[in-house]
């Protein structure tokens, strides 16, 4: 699928540095995303999780360091990333089957109206068969739930076969089935065709079964390893910068914070507190 | 039917250019008015129509063609947005304002001394809301070509105006460039608005510009589709409004025919309220036959 060697991790962040209005949002941040592997990208609601998305897609401005596609600096809007960008809102009067958003991940910026070839019918009907969506693809994606327009999202990205699919907390205002079927969905079209996922998510239980590596946001920095490298105290108090418990009950991960917090005093980044 | 089709309908001259101008006219607004609703910029085409009215007001007091003024305009209004701030959400509604003010004020000076300069008292009158049957045959070429070069460049534009229409971080993240599309539809939008301002005037045209592509927006669920309902509510919409505004020329003693703009804006209307029952109808049934529970 791919003319670039393989042997290489697929992305590499180095340094990265995005201060907006002088508050810095994300400070020396350093990742790898390896081929086909499936990361997490776990943090709290305003950790910066989606200005980390838009400096990979070369959308951010004011964004210090590097993000390497294949060892390169990525080009704007590179053809190896897929994006699920998160709270997508389809107005229930737009005239757009499921069919159609799917066609434009293919040719949405292309100009002209130039007749879509027979290839790229084929293409979204397989795109629509792989995330589960033929059975709705000619209604207007306005109309369809939660679930059923990020599987539509999800083949919109991958019609343009990416080697990294990143989704934007593509999980959250799901219910528990919805979540439990897109993780399962995107596990295996990772696998299948082999293409690397990036998802961000403030909740990592769900992720654990099927998450490769992850790369923890906390106050403006990232730790990154497979999980069990990560998600332990000493790594997620430094990140904090006050000390944290990881507990693990019945397969579950479940990072509190202690009651009385050590080094300087809570900022507005409190870590997660699980209570299902 | 003679008592609807007058004596004079086949054979004049007047009616056959105000026809051939009108569906032009009325197919062109139905196309960039389906991308106008599609983008939520209604109100940034209503914006326009006030400064086409500027500039048709402008044309009259110079002597020039209104249609020159209505299209010259709209575009310079189109440009003076989208420096402002158009592009940007929030700032489109605040941009959008303070043109719409500006342009209103400036039309209320010239409409103010093309009435003391010029015998024409009914400037005024013709600048807002149209007056399609004074339009001169060499008119129609002008219009021909800038419909055309409308929807040729609609067509350009079309994919990636969809997919930034329908969410701009997709678009975005697609390589869209959001400002070229951008300011190349808002122009593209001036040149619609001016040009129906001739037919129906300048604060109406929106009504031709939005009107149609609501309905067929309310009822079709593909684009193509769409488009394609709207220019004909659009040209049957025209083509009746013409039609009436000929034959009230008879209704009454005094020979003083109704405006084809008020005939114009009631088929629109009841073109809406038909296509919106259409909907909830269909929709009834559909969520009743087929649709899961919970569907919204």
């Amino acid at each position: 699928m791919s003319v670039h060697d393989t042997t290489g991790p697929l992305l590499e962040a180095r340094g990265v540095n995005v201060s907006v209005d002088g508050r810095d949002i994300l400070r020396d941040v350093n990742f790898s995303i390896n081929h086909g592997e499936f990361t997490g990208l776990i943090g709290s609601n305003g950790a910066g999780k989606t200005t980390l998305f838009r400096v990979i897609l070369g959308i951010q401005e004011h964004a210090v360091g590097e993000v390497l596609v294949h060892g390169e600096p990525l080009a704007r809007a590179n053809r190896s990333l897929g994006y699920v960008p998160q709270k997508v809102l389809f107005d229930p009067d737009l005239p757009i089957r499921a069919r159609d958003l799917v066609a434009l991940g293919a040719d949405g910026h292309r100009y002209g109206l130039r007749r879509r070839p027979r290839a790229l019918h084929e293409a979204v009907e397989e795109m629509l068969d792989a995330v589960d969506a033929s059975a709705f693809a000619d209604r207007r994606v306005g109309g369809l739930s939660g679930g059923e327009q990020q599987r539509v999202l999800i083949a919109h990205s991958l019609i343009s076969r990416p080697e990294l699919l990143l989704l934007d907390e593509p999980l959250a205002n799901l219910d528990p089935g919805s979540v439990q079927e897109i993780i399962a969905l995107l596990h295996r079209v990772s696998k299948r065709q082999r293409v690397a996922i990036l998802l961000s998510a403030h909740e990592m239980n769900p992720l654990l079964p099927v998450m490769d590596r992850i790369v923890y946001v906390a106050n403006g920095h990232v730790a990154s390893g497979t999980t069990d490298e990560v998600v332990r105290p000493n790594v997620l108090s430094a990140l904090y910068g006050h000390h944290v418990d990881v507990l693990r009950v019945h397969g579950r991960v479940l990072v509190v914070a202690t009651a009385l917090p050590v080094g300087p005093p809570p900022s507005d980044e409190h870590p997660e507190f699980v209570v299902e | 039917m003679t008592w609807l089709f007058e004596p004079g309908w086949w054979a004049n001259g007047t009616v056959r250019t105000a026809l051939l101008v009108g569906f032009i006219v009325a197919v062109t607004s139905a196309v960039v008015g389906t991308f106008t609703v599609m983008r939520g910029q209604s109100f940034a085409g209503h914006a326009l129509t006030d400064v086409a009215t500027a500039g048709g007001a402008g044309a009259f007091l110079a002597g020039v063609a209104p249609l020159v003024g209505f299209v010259g305009g709209g575009v310079l209004g189109a440009v003076a947005m989208d420096t402002i701030g158009v592009q940007r959400v929030k700032g489109r509604d605040i941009a959008t304002g303070v043109v719409l003010g500006a342009a209103m004020g400036v039309a209320a000076l010239f409409l103010f001394l093309s009435a003391r300069t010029s015998s024409a008292t009914g400037t005024t009158q013709l600048v807002l809301f149209g007056s399609i049957f004074t339009v001169s045959p060499s008119t129609l070429p002008d219009v021909a070509w800038m419909s055309a070069a409308v929807l040729v460049t609609l067509a350009v534009v079309a994919r990636p105006l969809l997919l930034s229409s329908l969410s701009v971080e997709l678009a975005a993240a697609r390589g869209v460039r959001l400002r070229v599309v951008g300011v190349v539809f808002i122009v593209v939008l001036a040149v619609a608005v001016g040009m129906s301002a001739i037919v129906i005037g300048a604060i109406l045209s929106t009504a031709l510009l939005i009107g149609p592509p609501a309905s067929a927006l309310r009822v079709a669920r593909r684009v193509g589709t769409s488009v394609a309902l709207a220019a004909g509510l659009g040209v049957l919409a025209t083509g009746i409004g013409v039609l009436f505004a000929y034959d009230s020329y008879y209704w009454f003693p005094s020979h003083r025919g109704l405006p084809v703009s008020f005939f114009v804006v009631a088929v629109i209307v009841a073109e809406y309220v038909v296509a919106s029952v259409a909907r909830r109808r269909t929709r009834s049934t559909l969520v009743a036959a087929i649709e899961p529970e919970g569907w919204t």
